[in-house]
């Protein structure tokens, strides 16, 4: 990947002057400004973040089917086999994992928000 | 067609306030996708009366509406007020002759809606601990109004919601492992059914006005109104995604549930177990979740182009988050 500059500064580069440019708006377009500028924060964590992330829930759900495979396929299959029954929050280490997938997805899209049982 | 709001709030300051009665101050205040709010001021001979406009601004199906008609909503706030709900004056409901459309015309209430400033401003700090209270006696004032006729209230129960709310999930294509195993659960914990009583449907921090003195001041936003489990309203205000920051106060984030049940039980109440509030609450950040999927599907379909939607689509992962720490505690 190119380094002058790396993608996360692109997006970091537009967000700033989402920002600047924000004030001058009227309140509806001020608004929308400030969730553009969230959208690439999002993007931003994503990108730094988003790896680790993924590699986590790969690990995690091969771990639970016991079967090697790409992040597509585990996640399919896991809703397949929550949905069949196969899979309830008795099944040992079902929950910690998703706990942990849940945490990881959450930094990304909303770092601040306050889940239930955090405080 | 497009409607000239302003002509239609001078004519309406007539209508209301008397021959020479004048418009001042028409100000549009929010825009959902399909409703309008409207600030306004009437003189007139007796005076100066602040109201507001609520409308209706796209085509409206009541057979697919989920929400009700907006002469259904002024019909509810003036029974559920009778019957002792802090709710709005309805001045007046629009007809053909007012040429606004869909509409009804409300007393204006001072207050704050804001949920975050409710739970965290100091402002409120004096007055916070008697809100889940309160909140507790309002909807028993609400649960036992009877449905004024006409309103054509649907009636659902934690299976029905269940059912349709797994339906819409199923139709977005997307597969949430943390969706899957709350739909599951919740199949497998889901109460017994009760007489269904008239429910406000979006009862939550938000939709409330809030008096920093005398605390709730009017209950608002009637439009998913509907028949059912009086602990489906006191799940969703007790949903962590309306606690606005504070999620060790589930009720609002500002008060507790023994003071919601408590509220509830000495105005008259029926006595309600918490693990009925807890499976509301539950289905109540499913329900969000899938709302939201739905939110970034209208934007990926192009019905609706805002950026919020996406984004508002990225907030799924708040659900989940809430979601599994409630799996994991148990109803």
């Amino acid at each position: 990947m190119i380094t002058h500059p790396r993608t996360e500064e692109l997006v970091e580069s537009v967000r700033l002057w989402i920002d600047e440019i924000r004030p001058a708006l009227d309140p509806r377009n001020a608004f929308l400004a400030r969730v553009a500028a969230n959208a690439l924060a999002t993007v931003h964590r994503e990108l730094t973040q988003g790896p680790d992330a993924e590699a986590d829930a790969v690990r995690l759900m091969a771990g639970l089917l016991d079967r090697e495979g790409g992040h597509a396929e585990l996640n399919s299959e896991l809703c397949d086999r929550i949905r069949s029954g196969d899979f309830t929050v008795e099944t040992p280490g079902l929950l910690a994992a998703l706990t942990v997938m849940a945490k990881n997805q959450l930094a990304i899209d909303q770092p601040n928000y306050k889940a239930e049982g955090s405080l | 067609m497009e409607v000239d709001v302003r002509a239609g709030l001078e004519k309406l300051a007539e209508r209301l306030g008397g021959v020479g009665a004048t418009l001042t101050g028409a100000q549009r205040l929010s825009g959902g996708a399909s409703m309008e709010t409207w600030a306004f001021g009437i003189e007139g001979a007796r005076g100066r009366e602040d109201l507001i406009l609520r409308r209706r601004s796209v085509p409206f199906d009541e057979e697919t509406a989920r929400s009700i008609s907006l002469a259904s909503e002024a019909a509810l706030i003036r029974a559920t007020g009778a019957n002792g709900a802090r709710v709005p004056d309805v001045r007046h409901v629009c007809d053909a002759a007012d040429g606004l459309g869909e509409a009804y015309v409300m007393v204006r209430v001072d207050g704050e809606t804001l949920g975050r400033k409710i739970t965290s401003d100091a402002r409120f700090d004096a007055i916070r601990p008697q809100l889940a209270r309160q909140c507790g006696e309002s909807l028993v004032a609400i649960h036992r109004t009877a449905p004024p006729p006409g309103a054509r209230l649907k009636s659902v129960d934690g299976l029905q919601e269940l059912d349709r709310y797994e339906e819409v999930y199923r139709a977005t294509g997307a597969e949430r492992p943390i969706l899957e195993l709350a739909f599951q659960y919740l199949r497998r914990h889901t109460p017994e059914p009760v007489a269904p009583v008239l429910l406000h449907g979006d009862f939550r921090n938000g939709n409330i006005m809030f008096d920093p003195e005398k605390g709730v001041a009017a209950i608002l936003d009637w439009e998913l109104a509907h028949l059912g489990d009086p602990a489906e309203d006191m799940g969703w205000i007790c949903t962590n995604s309306w606690r606005f920051g504070r999620p060790d106060r589930p009720v609002g984030g500002f008060g507790g549930y023994e003071d919601l049940l408590a509220g509830y039980a000495s105005a008259g109440g029926r006595k309600i177990e918490l693990s009925r509030v807890r499976f509301w609450q539950m289905l109540g950040s499913l329900r969000w979740g899938v709302m939201c999927l739905t939110m970034y599907l209208s934007w990926r379909d192009g019905m609706v182009k805002s950026v919020e939607r996406p984004m508002i689509g990225r907030r799924v992962s708040e659900t989940e988050a809430d979601l599994v720490a409630l799996l994991e505690e148990g109803l």
